[in-house]
């Protein structure tokens, strides 16, 4: 039984400041009886619609902060919506929480590990949790410390584990149950390339075996190797849908050719439209300019050759090829590395 | 709900106790003991004490060293695993509703309340012994109120340890804890306190004073003590209060 998930016009406010990966738990305000100031509200998801098929990988893509973590939160029952509903499955994600809960895997962005337990332990009681029976849960506990080439360490207290060991022992962890959907935020944070590969490929094996998995993720690498679709979050909306290939072919032209001058000339921008290729042109700060392009390098010449006879100085340039970065910044003149 | 994850939870809370077997006895026995050793002993054995104090101060050691056993045992682990961490996370994400995982947490500590109560009194009594005079005329009486001791203790811990911070810890054991033993009649009958006639009203609501009272009047009750009908609405009113309290803490840390 393949499980989709779904959201409709989901929206959350927090009055406080967001805790760090949606998760995380702080003082409660106003426990000592402090009197109550106006508080902050912060927006962090503005009407989230989205549909995950049943069996698919689906990354929500953005830069820190556009509410990837608050969706996967909402979504696993740990933070509650201000507005709209979800779905895992048919099963509401705010009303039917146990029946959600037994549905999902949950990899949260930081290693939220047993500290009092073992390695071992820790697989094993999250199995016991599920209500499988010690022989299983042991054998469950063993197999998955053997696929994260964690079987050296089963009987340590995590408390002296590296970052990388803690999280491959987090995703070991979501798939002792055998979980339908599986959540990822941010899984390849702080992994080493070698140990990326390897979560890589255990995230498309899992997947093959007819389970959904959601992920989040700021890396547009991981975005484009791994989903098979993606929506692309900013400021708490979706601002685009589709498989990468799709997502990346929307960009006009592919390239983008980001241009800084010595002074900002209206003229000149004009001129470059007129160039072979050259799609859109986009005014930036700094007397800056964003070509979009169906080639890069090759018009490097002819843009220099522009500037020079309007007596203008070319400071900086970078070319992009067609990647989902150029359709962030399309969409937000923003750069996701930059935000 | 389902039963397994409770269990199973209960199960995890057993095995990390055991782990920290050693560190757990000393800090749950050790002050109150010494304090019996001092008080029971020194200060009789010289005079400055009646012998009769053995008897009246043994009860209210056992009442206190169970309320800190419940309150330390849940406090503590939940202050520690609602912090960065989030070490909670795991079992906030098991198949059961999450007030089960609350309601976990005080059966565990209610488990090492009695625990404590259970083992204090026999190891004051070899400590004191001779003159200690126990008796226990109404076992049912004795058997309602230490639970209610312990659901006391154990259910203060759930409160304090979903509304306090890490950082607050210290401030919480002299602004709260520290006033609640002092005046809560472990180390002297509320009778004591008719020479402060405030003071011995303004003590009825902290709920250690009926905990200390109850075992005093269920374990000796040749001395002066609360009646059990008192002692019992006493501690089910704090103990609702505490559970209700704590359960809506617990939620308000669990959920964003």
């Amino acid at each position: 039984m393949k499980v989709g998930i779904r959201t409709r016009e989901l929206r959350k406010v927090y009055h406080s400041p967001a805790p760090f990966a949606a998760g995380a738990g702080g003082l409660v305000a106003g426990a000592l009886g402090r009197k109550r100031q106006p508080r902050p509200q912060i927006v962090a998801l503005d009407g989230l619609s989205l549909e995950v098929l049943p069996g698919e990988i689906f990354g929500l893509l953005g830069p820190n902060g556009a509410g990837k973590s608050t969706t996967a939160g909402i979504l696993t029952t740990r933070v509650r919506p201000t507005g709209g509903r979800a779905w895992i499955g048919e099963h509401d994600v705010w009303r039917e929480q146990v029946a959600v809960k037994r549905l999902i895997g949950v990899v949260a962005q930081r290693p939220n590990l047993d500290f009092s337990l073992t390695a071992f332990e820790i697989l094993a009681f999250h199995g016991a949790y599920f209500g499988q029976p010690t022989a299983e849960r042991t054998e469950r506990a063993k197999t998955l410390l053997d696929r994260f080439k964690l079987r050296d360490r089963a009987d340590q207290l995590v408390r002296g584990f590296s970052g990388g060991m803690m999280q491959r022992l987090s995703i070991a962890r979501a798939m002792v149950h055998d979980p339908q959907v599986l959540f990822l935020d941010e899984p390849s944070a702080g992994l080493d390339p070698q140990t990326r590969l390897l979560l890589w490929e255990i995230i498309r094996e899992y997947n093959q075996r007819g389970k959904t998995v959601l992920l989040t993720t700021h890396n547009m690498e991981e975005a484009d190797a791994l989903c098979q679709r993606l929506a692309i979050i900013d400021y708490g909306r979706s601002i685009a849908l589709g498989t990468p290939r799709e997502l990346k072919a929307s960009v006009p032209g592919g390239f983008v050719l980001r241009l800084r001058f010595g002074q900002y000339s209206d003229c000149l921008l004009q001129r470059f439209k007129t160039l072979t290729g050259v799609r859109e042109v986009r005014t930036t700060e700094n007397n800056g300019a964003d070509l979009y392009a169906d080639r890069g390098g090759s018009l490097i010449p002819e843009i220099a050759s522009l500037a020079s006879a309007a007596r203008i100085e070319l400071c900086d340039v970078h070319i992009s090829e067609p990647s989902l970065e150029n359709l962030f910044l399309h969409h937000t003149g923003r750069s996701l590395r930059e935000s | 709900m389902s039963h397994k994850a409770f269990v199973a939870m209960l199960a995890r809370d057993a095995w990390v106790a055991r782990r920290n077997f050693i560190p757990l006895i000393l800090q749950t026995f050790l002050q109150p003991l010494m304090f019996v050793f001092v008080f029971g002993r020194v200060m009789v054995s010289s005079g400055f004490m009646p012998p009769e104090y053995k008897s009246l101060l043994l009860p209210g050691i056992m009442a206190l060293s169970m309320v800190s056993a419940g309150i330390w045992s849940v406090a503590m682990p939940l202050i520690a695993e609602f912090q960065f961490t989030h070490e909670i996370e795991d079992r906030l994400l098991a198949p059961i509703n999450i007030s089960w995982l609350a309601v976990e947490k005080v059966v565990a500590g209610m488990l090492q309340a009695l625990a404590a109560g259970l083992t204090v009194i026999p190891a004051g009594w070899i400590l004191l012994r001779p003159g200690v005079e126990l008796s226990l005329e109404t076992p049912v009486a004795f058997v309602l109120v230490a639970v209610l001791v312990s659901l006391f203790s154990a259910a203060g811990g759930l409160a304090l340890g979903c509304t306090v911070g890490q950082a607050q810890v210290g401030l919480m054991f002299s602004l709260v804890l520290a006033p609640m033993i002092f005046f809560g009649c472990a180390y002297y009958p509320w009778s004591a306190l008719a020479n402060f006639p405030i003071l011995q009203k303004l003590v009825l609501l902290n709920p250690m004073v009926y905990a200390s009272e109850g075992l005093r009047g269920t374990l000796a009750p040749q001395f002066p003590h609360l009646s059990l009908l008192a002692v019992v609405a006493g501690l089910a009113f704090f103990n609702v209060l505490l559970l209700v309290v704590g359960l809506r803490q617990f939620h308000r840390k669990a959920i964003d």
